[in-house]
């Protein structure tokens, strides 16, 4: 039988790294892209203070960086560890993007970035930028495959189920890499990224300004950070919506669990606002509903439903029923009764076979499922509700103010004010929780409602454990939170240290803490 | 392109290079951190050692990284039961590696001598630790684990963390550290200051003393081990059927290989060979020539372990016909056939620029240059 707190418990430890592993990885996403900005206009104009942001700004995203490698290697790991049925049920489809991921980006990036940080001296100016610029594709593109690899879980395509070798197969790589749920998420998650990049600039910068120190380094910084934001943050919000329409499409269960759309509604569906959902009655108390708004971006019509949990889980306990069969047949094709007959009826089925697979939560054999266990695995296919919407509608609401502020920057550095809206100043400071709190709540979005699935409608998540004892999942979890809660005070520490510290850290005898130990001449004549 | 058949040959060679190649790049990283607290005195000349290494460890890393990723995408089965039979060597490995980057990276950071040394010490049990484990790990393929599979293929451990450390295992273990120390100690002897680099030769004579040593003992315990030998498999150009074979054991049966196919035992004197002409070359100041050696050693070393194996990757002690083999416990034809596309197309690449960045790099790093760079160097 399945073992509950195993899977709890290996659950709650993927969940803690992966969202770690996560703070780290939009800033380096974006800083790459802020680096190759400011390092152009260095190279292109000749000007020492775009190098010295190039450098300033590539220690930050320096010490930013070793942490992001580090719990990356977790990632990775894990998938092995303590996800082994997962690693053999999927391996041949999942196994493939993230290979691709280390041979086509993370190789390039991690030789590079030693590179961007080392070779100052050894490169020309030119060079010396085609080396960031390609760290930046690097990334990019390690995103991309990781992605691909993610919107596999979230909508399994090109691939089916082999029941020689007992697990998925893939059919058509190119399915899977033009998966319509990875073009949109990489869009998304990268643009989230480079918010996440320019927000991190732009409050930092805002703090220099506020203080009045290293004024011309700062007002340019912030110029940067507040135009490629500003980009930025429409393509997440454009792109999110577009990820709503492909969330419509093929994850229902998930959208009508974001919206807490109990009943199908008469098209085109409104959108709640907010309210508070109660899944005990399957109603939203006190929900303020915009008309159409969900009918709109779910469906791209006027006409198309939003189908409501009460159907979905409708439609899982039919989904279930054929996925005994589907199991039937696959337990006696394992047994060697391969005639024809067998072999063709579990082929008709087995689309329904990760249905079936629910059922081992409640009978090991799946095909003696009483009514109320099949009535239980139906249930189990609606996530909890309250979790996703709130999550939801935080990630929404940080990126409204997000739009407002880099709106703002962008408007007032324009007209030359910047220094003078020191209230604008000070939201960019504070605002720079923001993005992370934003990418966090979106990501728990997109794998919590997942649930219950590690592969959606495939392989339920507690299947797809390693058997493991609890006693050897709980220890290593304790060894990841408290080493990664030593690192963290130690990252933050460095990180807020050399932010106070400002391009004075660079020691070159030009910025504002350096000024009065050891002025040197001329040093205004470049700014 | 290629049939199945071939691509699972294939595929065993292409994972044996990437570890190879994560053995010479990463391996040589490994051997650096280890001796980065003995063969360094003080700040600066720690500053030199880790300089060396400083524009290329992160890159050098990535082999680890892309070849455990290959393993998966080629061989997931074996992905799955290995890491997780051996999970805390795994985390062993995992928390180990963690203090490689922040330790690299935030050393510089501050300058202060109990805050350098702290992370000095972490980047030792950041580099010495895996390949102890590695080493660990290799010896208990060769003693098989005790896993089983289900008719599902769910597989089950029945083993503990303690078995592993069986003395062939710790045997395995001295062999794998001392070949990463003596890449190491020869790459800081070409390209770090000579306060330092003198100090490699004799650190390399005593590695590789140990390391041939261990080895020869390793493969003389090989003749009385109980090995595994694969006796019936069904077509191996058909669908994989990862119990669909039958697996016996027998003394010594490790080293069969090497008589069915007797130029194979060039493997293991080719190791033996480089490993002493590394020495050499160390001793006589040709540092350049030695780590040329001292690679193709390492590479020896690795094919040995593989080829002895063959066609085993990781036997089961518990329930023989549950062992793993590069026949079955593979990926489709199809997707062993698209990663054998990528892969010829980004390994080329991979090596060209690698290459560039250590072009551009060379240098010897001195300690007079260290000295003048204490802001932008590591």
């Amino acid at each position: 039988m399945i073992n509950e707190t195993l899977v709890e418990l290996s659950r709650w430890q993927f969940a803690i790294t992966a969202l770690f592993h996560f703070l780290f990885v939009p800033l380096t996403i974006g800083m790459t892209w802020i680096l190759v900005i400011m390092e152009s206009v260095y190279v292109m104009t000749g000007r020492e203070i775009y190098r010295d942001m190039t450098k300033f700004w590539g220690k930050l995203f320096g010490i930013n960086f070793a942490i992001g490698v580090t719990t990356g290697l977790t990632m990775e790991f894990q998938f092995g560890t303590n996800w082994a049925y997962y690693s053999h049920y999927v391996g041949d489809v999942f196994g493939a993007p993230l290979a691709i991921e280390g041979l086509m980006a993370f190789f390039l990036e991690s030789t590079l970035v030693g590179m961007f940080f080392l070779s100052w001296d050894r490169l020309s100016k030119r060079q010396h930028l085609m080396v960031t610029f390609f760290m930046a594709i690097g990334t990019n593109l390690s995103a991309l495959w990781i992605l691909i690899a993610n919107a596999w879980m979230q909508n399994p395509v090109g691939s089916e189920f082999n029941y020689q070798t007992m697990r998925m197969e893939m059919t058509s790589f190119s399915e899977i890499v033009f998966n319509p749920v990875a073009q949109v998420k990489f869009i998304h998650t990268v643009s989230a990224g480079y918010v996440a990049g320019s927000m991190f600039v732009l409050g930092i910068s805002s703090y220099y300004l506020l203080k009045g120190r290293d004024i011309a380094f700062a007002k340019r910084s912030f110029s940067v950070a507040a135009g490629f934001g500003l980009a930025s943050v429409l393509s997440v919000i454009l792109l999110g919506d577009e990820s709503g329409y492909e969330v419509g499409d093929v994850q229902k269960v998930k959208l009508a669990a974001i919206e807490a759309e109990w009943e199908t509604e008469p098209a085109p569906a409104a959108f709640t606002l907010i309210g508070l959902p109660d899944s005990e009655n399957r109603h939203t108390d006190y929900a303020i509903k915009i008309p159409y708004a969900l009918g709109i971006i779910a469906t791209r019509s006027l006409d198309k439903e939003v189908l409501g949990i009460a159907d979905l889980q409708a439609l899982s306990l039919e989904k279930i029923r054929l996925g005994i069969v589907a199991y039937k047949y696959l337990v006696l094709l394992r047994n060697d009764q391969r005639s024809a007959e067998n072999i063709a009826l579990f082929e008709k089925y087995k689309q329904y076979l990760g249905y079936g697979l629910l059922l081992k939560r409640y009978t090991e054999n799946v095909v003696d499922a009483t009514e109320e266990q099949i009535q239980a695995a139906a249930r189990d296919t609606i996530p909890p509700v309250a979790p996703l919407f709130f999550s939801f509608r935080i990630m929404v609401a940080c990126g409204i103010a997000m739009l407002l502020i880099f709106a703002l920057s962008f408007y007032y550095n324009a007209k030359r004010q910047i220094t003078e809206k020191r209230w604008l100043l000070r939201a960019a400071l504070y605002g720079i929780p923001l993005p992370w709190i934003a990418i966090e709540t979106g990501w728990f979005v997109a794998e919590f409602g997942r649930q219950p699935w590690a592969i959606s409608e495939v392989l339920p998540t507690f299947l797809a454990t390693s058997n493991l004892a609890v006693s050897d999942v709980l220890i290593s979890m304790i060894g990841f939170i408290i080493f990664y809660t030593i690192l963290a005070v130690i990252e933050f520490w460095l990180m807020f240290k050399f932010a106070r510290l400002g391009p004075s850290s660079l020691h070159t005898g030009r910025y504002h803490f350096e000024r009065n130990t050891q002025p040197s001449p001329g040093m205004h004549s470049h700014i | 392109m290629f049939d199945y058949e071939t691509l699972k040959l294939i595929w065993w060679l292409l994972i044996g290079f990437l570890f190879i190649g994560f053995a010479i790049t990463d391996g040589m990283d490994m051997g650096v951190g280890t001796l980065l607290p003995f063969i360094a005195k003080n700040d600066n000349q720690r500053r030199v050692v880790i300089n060396s290494i400083g524009p290329h460890w992160d890159g050098n890393q990535v082999w680890f990284i892309t070849a455990a990723a290959c393993l998966f995408a080629a061989w997931p089965p074996v992905y799955g039961t290995a890491f997780s039979s051996f999970y805390f060597a795994m985390m062993l490995v995992l928390f180990a590696l963690f203090l490689r980057p922040v330790g690299f990276d935030y050393r510089s950071k501050i300058d202060d001598p109990r805050w350098r040394n702290n992370w000095d010490w972490a980047i030792f049990v950041g580099s010495s630790v895996p390949p102890v484990v590695f080493g660990i790990a290799i010896g208990n393929l060769f003693l098989g684990a005790p896993f089983v599979f289900d008719e599902f293929l769910r597989v089950t451990y029945s083993g503990s963390f303690f078995a592993l450390f069986h003395p062939f295992a710790l045997l395995c273990a001295v062999v794998s550290l001392a070949m990463i120390v003596m890449q190491g100690a020869i790459w800081l002897q070409l390209r770090a200051d000579y306060v330092i680099a003198d100090r490699a030769p004799k650190i390399v004579t005593v590695a590789s003393s140990c390391l041939l040593l261990a080895f020869g003992a390793a493969g003389l315990w090989l003749t009385q081990l109980d090995g595994y030998l694969l006796s019936a498999i069904s077509d191996i150009n058909a669908q994989p059927d990862l119990l669909n074979k039958t697996v016996i054991r027998a003394q010594g049966s490790w080293l069969n290989n090497y008589s069915v196919m007797p130029w194979t035992i060039a493997l293991p004197i080719a190791a033996v060979l480089f490993c002493l002409l590394a020495t050499t070359l160390s001793r006589v100041h040709k540092a350049g020539w030695a780590i040329l050696c001292s690679s193709l050693m390492l590479a020896s070393i690795i094919s040995t372990a593989a080829f002895s194996l063959f066609p085993f990757i990781l036997p089961s002690s518990s329930a023989l016909n549950s062992s793993l083999t590069m026949w079955d416990a593979v990926s489709s034809e199809k997707t062993l056939n698209i990663m054998l596309i990528v892969v010829a197309i980004f390994i080329p690449l991979i090596l060209a620029y690698t290459s560039w960045c250590y072009v551009k790099m060379w240098r010897r790093v001195t300690l007079q240059e260290i000295s003048a760079n204490s802001h932008s160097a590591y």
